[in-house]
């Protein structure tokens, strides 16, 4: 009943999650064997930077417009030419519609 | 029982519309009175679309007739064709009344402690239960005139609602714009319905399929129509309100506002499959569902990764999500006409499609559930000023992975199953559709990966120490939608086979449709 058929093969999500669970399994042994002395609130957990003091949560926390910075930078030609058109103006949505009611009189106009 | 059964397409739209105009007096008792009225009513509006669901899957389509001696006749005695205003519910139509259901129910409950501080609350559940009329009354529908009554009902009360917080001006912003774009929508629509009407004579959705000689006018009307749907379900190139207004919609009400997109999404498949079903060139009109499936995957999923606001993020997200709809769907369209391709993978196709669009509504609407869980507590969807919420909103956080993993195909969730379905099927199609798609998930990961990044992890923030998990309402709201999301990863063979496959039979029959009502003359 769980099993999904589709042309020659087939997705049980049971299997997977069986999967899972052994591995999570094996994941938390492994975890079990760690240091015992381990200790949290002490400076066992404190972050170390080879003696440098640790900067405050909000400058280590990168922010979010920063992330990817290598995929947007070598994309900046394709997300310029993208930015152009979301203006935010209602009225350039609409100017779109039109072209593309344009665009389609004509498909039909050359169809028929 | 019986009768509920028999009265069920009428009631379940009775119903909310009744509460929508009685909350305002039901609140002088109260708005403890107010909140029970309203989630008993949408309840037992999902009872009967429950009831209904069964008959429709033991028994086949269900008619209901308003104003005839017996619901199931559609066609008055001396008359060759129908005239009454007529629900006619197939296996596409109640599989969007479940899907926009439990949705709607979840909002709901997710709204009560959401607008609990807010003004005008007796306007918001007025607007509410009529926007869910509206979509539920679009998907039931047998003609094209009610089709249009009920598509602009749910925009009117769709704008209301994402213009709710009057006090934002950006939200008020994003309500003009979808109203807007509704209206222009919708005067095509009616535009298109009066070309039919005065060629026909006929208003029908079955009636005008029977009749239909696909003449010039024929097509001019068909290309208004999916225009109009297309910019309704945030189509690229017609996608850039959807974000303006997703954005800013409250909580409950942005799963809503996507679910009214998924509506017109059917009603541009109940237009191609079935009123114009099999009169135009499957072929080519399958692959401009298709290219318009990739564009709007594409477009959808590249704009959404470069987002630091997150709910503007999630509703690119979600225009991207609809291009994989379109293309199973799409698939599905440009071999109808090949019985072996239809059987081969066709089918599959469909199936995929129509399986992300419930799965989509879950997981979707549940992220946008977290992204709001976030504003009503700190005040700002900006990524940039979020960090480490997941040290105090533990349930949010495990409620965002889920929907995160799901929204990317990640097995073993709901998101991967069908999009396995649409990547093996579009993959015996054309591959390269197929690869653009399992690219556009890797990016659709790498998006969810930088808001969790960005939202949940990293060290507590000092000006988020005090944060708190969200009410409990919204847990249980957020909690719906997660449990269905855990049912459909676990058993998705079973809801394909009960619920997929028969809305997939329903778009390709036609001509059960049409005999549906047609051949129930006296």
């Amino acid at each position: 009943m769980s099993v999904l058929t589709y042309g020659y093969a087939v997705w049980s999500p049971i299997i997977w999650l069986v999967a899972l669970l052994v591995l999570a399994v094996i994941a938390l042994y492994f975890r079990s064997r760690g240091q015992k002395r381990y200790k949290k609130g002490t400076a066992q957990t404190d972050i170390f930077l080879s003696g440098i003091q640790v900067p405050p949560a909000e400058e280590r926390h990168i922010p979010a417009h920063n992330i990817y910075w290598g995929f947007f930078e070598a994309l900046k030609g394709f997300y310029s030419t993208m930015m152009r058109p979301h203006t935010g103006i209602i009225n350039d949505y609409i100017l779109w519609l039109v072209a593309i009611i344009a665009l389609t009189i004509l498909v039909l106009v050359m169809v028929m | 029982m019986e009768y509920l059964t028999v009265h069920s397409p009428i009631l379940i739209v009775a119903v909310p519309l009744l509460a929508a105009f009685i909350t305002p007096l039901i609140s002088k008792l109260g708005y403890k009175v107010r909140d029970t009225f309203n989630v008993s009513l949408l309840s037992f509006a999902t009872f009967l679309v429950a009831i209904l669901a069964i008959d429709i899957y033991a028994n086949g389509t269900r008619i209901y007739t308003l104003g005839a001696s017996v619901p199931e006749l559609a066609i008055p005695e001396n008359y060759m064709v129908p005239v009454r205003i007529m629900f006619q519910v197939d296996g596409i139509s109640i599989f969007m009344g479940l899907t926009i259901t439990v949705v709607a129910l979840a909002a709901l409950i997710y709204s009560l402690q959401f607008v609990k501080n807010e003004t005008g609350q007796d306007r918001f559940y007025s607007l509410f239960m009529l926007l869910y009329v509206g979509m539920i009354g679009l998907v039931f529908t047998g003609d094209l005139f009610n089709l249009f009554v009920f598509l602009e009902i749910l925009s009117i009360a769709g704008a209301g609602l994402a213009s709710y917080r009057v006090n934002m001006a950006d939200a008020v912003e994003g309500g003009f714009k979808y109203i807007v774009i509704s209206a222009v929508s919708a005067l095509l629509v009616l535009f298109a319905i009066g070309i039919l009407y005065g060629q026909y004579n006929l208003l029908s959705i079955a009636a005008l399929a029977n009749t239909m000689q696909f003449n010039t006018l024929d097509m001019i009307a068909l290309a208004m129509l999916a225009i109009a749907f297309v910019m309704k379900l945030a189509g690229v190139p017609l996608h850039m309100w959807a974000p303006d207004t997703y954005a800013v919609a409250p909580a409950g009400i942005t799963p809503m506002i996507y679910m009214s997109s998924a509506a017109s999404m059917y009603a541009l498949y109940r237009v191609t499959f079935t009123l114009y079903g099999g009169q135009f060139d499957t072929t080519a009109i399958g692959w401009v569902v298709i290219i318009l499936g990739m564009l709007s995957m594409f477009i959808g999923v590249m704009m959404a990764i470069h987002q630091t606001d997150i709910k503007r993020l999630m509703a690119y997200h979600a225009i991207s999500q609809s291009g994989y709809m379109l293309l199973g769907v799409g698939v599905g369209l440009a071999v109808l006409t090949d019985p072996v391709a239809l059987a081969n993978y066709g089918r599959d196709a469909m199936n995929g499609g129509i399986f992300h669009i419930i799965n989509n509504a879950l997981y979707k609407g549940m992220l946008f559930l977290t992204a709001e869980a976030i504003f009503f507590r700190i005040g700002t969807r900006d990524l940039n000023k979020m960090g480490g919420l997941g040290h105090n909103m533990k349930w949010t956080t495990i409620f965002f992975i889920i929907g995160a993993l799901a929204i990317s195909g990640i097995p073993p969730f709901n998101g991967f199953a069908s999009k396995l379905l649409i990547y093996e099927s579009v993959l015996r199609f054309n591959p390269l559709l197929s690869v653009i798609a399992m690219f556009v998930s890797l990016v659709t990961l790498a998006s969810f990966t930088k808001v969790f990044y960005s939202a949940f992890t990293g060290p507590e923030m000092p000006a988020y120490k005090e944060v708190r998990e969200v009410p409990r309402s919204m847990i249980i709201g957020m909690g719906i939608m997660v449990a269905c999301i855990i049912f459909f990863s676990i058993f998705p063979g079973l809801v394909v086979d009960t619920i997929v496959a028969p809305a997939t039979d329903a778009l390709i029959d036609q001509a059960g449709y049409i005999n549906g009502v047609m051949g129930a003359a006296p």
